[in-house]
């Protein structure tokens, strides 16, 4: 009874906190809740639908939406390293550690989002790799640097070769200008976990609806089996690797055996 | 044909993979080596992490030491008092090493002792043999009979206490240098993802004086069973021994070890070694350009387990 009453409180000050009354609303739905990672698996390409409604303080829609879709992938704390010469070799000689960041992170809108909102409001809602918030340990502190700080950009930059952190302003595509097409590219690299998307529904510069969605990437059959195993039975997975190896050494033995 | 590493986290092409294993595995089978030099660094360079390279080459070195270890003993030459000798230090050795693994790579500085024990390694041993065979070779030609063992001809290793008789390999030595060989082999063995093959074979010969009959066998029983049990350890502390991709390594390092056996057997010991020299030495090389030139990215990435 108080769990439920907390719950219901809670879910009231979502409503009326300091998000602005939704005029609008946004019905997504993703073209696949669950992206099963199996032997095969090279990537998947994902399609987001949504349609924008009008609320119940709103008759009818206004005529320009812009759309700014994120997603991110479980959080990890990564280590950013540099590189110097020392004594004529290149040696790590610098880290910096990127606390729960997430480990793929992608922003996908219809136009550059600078035109999109001014750079106040893109800064709080962290719309753009460059507003997203990244902590980093920096001595006894947490925080984001300046979005210009040479690990920060090497970060983002490396992330963004492996195909995990992404920023596209020709991903989300008006189908009319009420009904949107989000696609949302997801790389083999992936690691798995649940994966929140983010819909936020911008007019005239300010955020006008917004909704969330959930993709979850997991690990099937055999993979989930193997990665479990060697997790939490490390003995015995690394015993039957050996294992494996003598029966096939001894196999191919057998089999090429000349005399 | 792709398919998806669980442990590395990553596709590969299995062909590719499994031709690796035959072109490592011929090559392993020629000169009776595991051939973990090169492929722990081939797998780096397809873009596997150092680490899980390291990990899952040991149960592949494993498996082709397995094999050839069988052939040798139905044949008799494996001096199994010898191999137990500098097993009883090489576990120790191994443990010493994945330890020390799992510290450097905390540190970010397991790739540059990688590299840099590659280079001195690989270098230092690779011109040692070319010189050697080298000089084999130019007193062959010569006409002068190529003695590697000579009676009698005694080194400071032979004048230290505790000396023990292996009656197989018709040797009598002190059990210091042979704990000494197993421990510095199984420590490498862990810590480079090698199985020391390439390092033991060598070093029974000039500090033990193993007759040629015996060395290659024992090396090999050695190789097994340090190659095994390193698997098990970075399986338990480091969780990075993927069984996927040592499962296809295994199978084309066993056939293509086949093919290299046959083909080794048709050449001259003398320009076997040199080959086997050139390779190790390029191989080196190799590593210590990649140390000295500027890379293309200063920066890299890793992910901090918690």
């Amino acid at each position: 009874m108080t769990l439920a009453r907390a719950l219901i409180v809670l879910i009231l000050c979502g409503a009326v906190g300091p998000t602005p009354t939704m005029a609008e609303r946004l019905v997504v739905s993703l073209s696949n809740n669950r992206v099963a990672v199996t032997s095969s698996f090279v990537g998947e390409n994902l399609v987001l639908f949504g349609v924008i409604e009008p609320g119940p303080d709103r008759a009818s829609l206004r005529s320009n939406y812009d759309l700014v879709v994120t997603m991110t992938g479980p959080s990890q704390t990564m280590r950013t390293r540099r590189k110097e010469r020392v004594l004529g070799i290149w040696v790590n000689i610098d880290s910096r550690e990127f606390i729960r960041v997430p480990s793929y992170l992608t922003i996908l809108s219809n136009r550059p989002v600078d035109g999109i909102a001014n750079a106040d409001v893109r800064r709080r809602l962290q719309i753009g790799l460059d507003n997203f918030l990244l902590t980093q340990r920096i001595g006894p502190d947490i925080a984001d640097t300046v979005r210009d700080d040479p690990y920060r950009v090497a970060f983002v930059r490396l992330q963004t070769l492996y195909g995990l952190y992404r920023q596209s302003s020709s991903a989300v595509t008006f189908l009319t200008p009420s009904v949107f097409r989000v696609a949302i590219p997801l790389p083999s690299n992936v690691p798995t976990g649940s994966y929140p998307i983010d819909v936020k529904l911008f007019s005239g510069g300010q955020m006008v609806a917004r909704t969330t969605s959930t993709l979850e990437v997991i690990k099937t059959g055999v993979e989930q089996y193997v990665v479990d195993a060697s997790r939490n039975y490390g003995l015995i997975y690394g015993a039957a690797t050996s294992l494996m190896a003598l029966l096939i050494g001894w196999f191919a033995s057998v089999v090429f055996r000349k005399d | 044909v792709q398919i998806y590493l669980p442990i590395a986290d990553l596709p590969v092409n299995i062909f590719l993979v499994l031709g690796m294993g035959l072109a490592v595995g011929f090559i392993s089978g020629m000169f009776g080596i595991g051939g973990g030099f090169l492929m722990t660094p081939l797998l780096i360079f397809i873009g596997i992490s150092p680490a899980v390279a390291v990990a899952s080459v040991a149960s592949h070195i494993a498996a082709s030491s397995c094999t050839g270890a069988i052939t040798y003993w139905r044949r008799r030459a494996i001096d199994v008092a010898l191999a137990m000798m500098l097993l009883s230090a090489g576990i120790i050795g191994t443990a010493f090493g994945v330890w020390l693994f799992t510290e450097l790579r905390a540190l970010d500085q397991l790739d540059l002792v990688i590299g840099l024990s590659y280079v001195t390694l690989l270098s230092i041993v690779g011109a040692l043999m070319i010189y050697e065979s080298v000089r084999a070779e130019l007193r062959a030609r010569k006409g002068m009979p190529a003695t590697l063992r000579r009676p009698g001809s005694h080194n400071w290793v032979h004048g230290l206490p505790l000396k023990m008789r292996f009656k197989r390999s018709k040797i009598y030595v002190s059990a210091i240098p042979v704990w000494g060989i197993g421990f510095i082999i199984g420590f490498i063995g862990a810590i480079l993802g090698i199985g020391g093959g390439f390092l033991l074979v060598p070093m029974l010969i000039y500090f033990l004086r193993v007759p040629t009959a015996t060395v290659i066998g024992t090396s090999m029983v050695l190789t097994l069973i340090t190659m095994a049990s390193a698997t098990v350890m970075h399986a338990v502390t480091n969780h990075l021994v993927d069984a996927i991709l040592a499962l296809i390594l295994m199978v084309g390092g066993v056939i293509g070890a086949q093919f290299g056996v046959r083909t080794g057997q048709k050449m001259r010991g003398e320009r076997l070694r040199l080959l086997l020299g050139l390779l190790v030495f390029a191989v080196g090389m190799r590593f210590a350009y990649q140390l000295v030139v500027v890379p293309d990215d200063l920066y890299s990435i890793r992910q901090v387990t918690e």
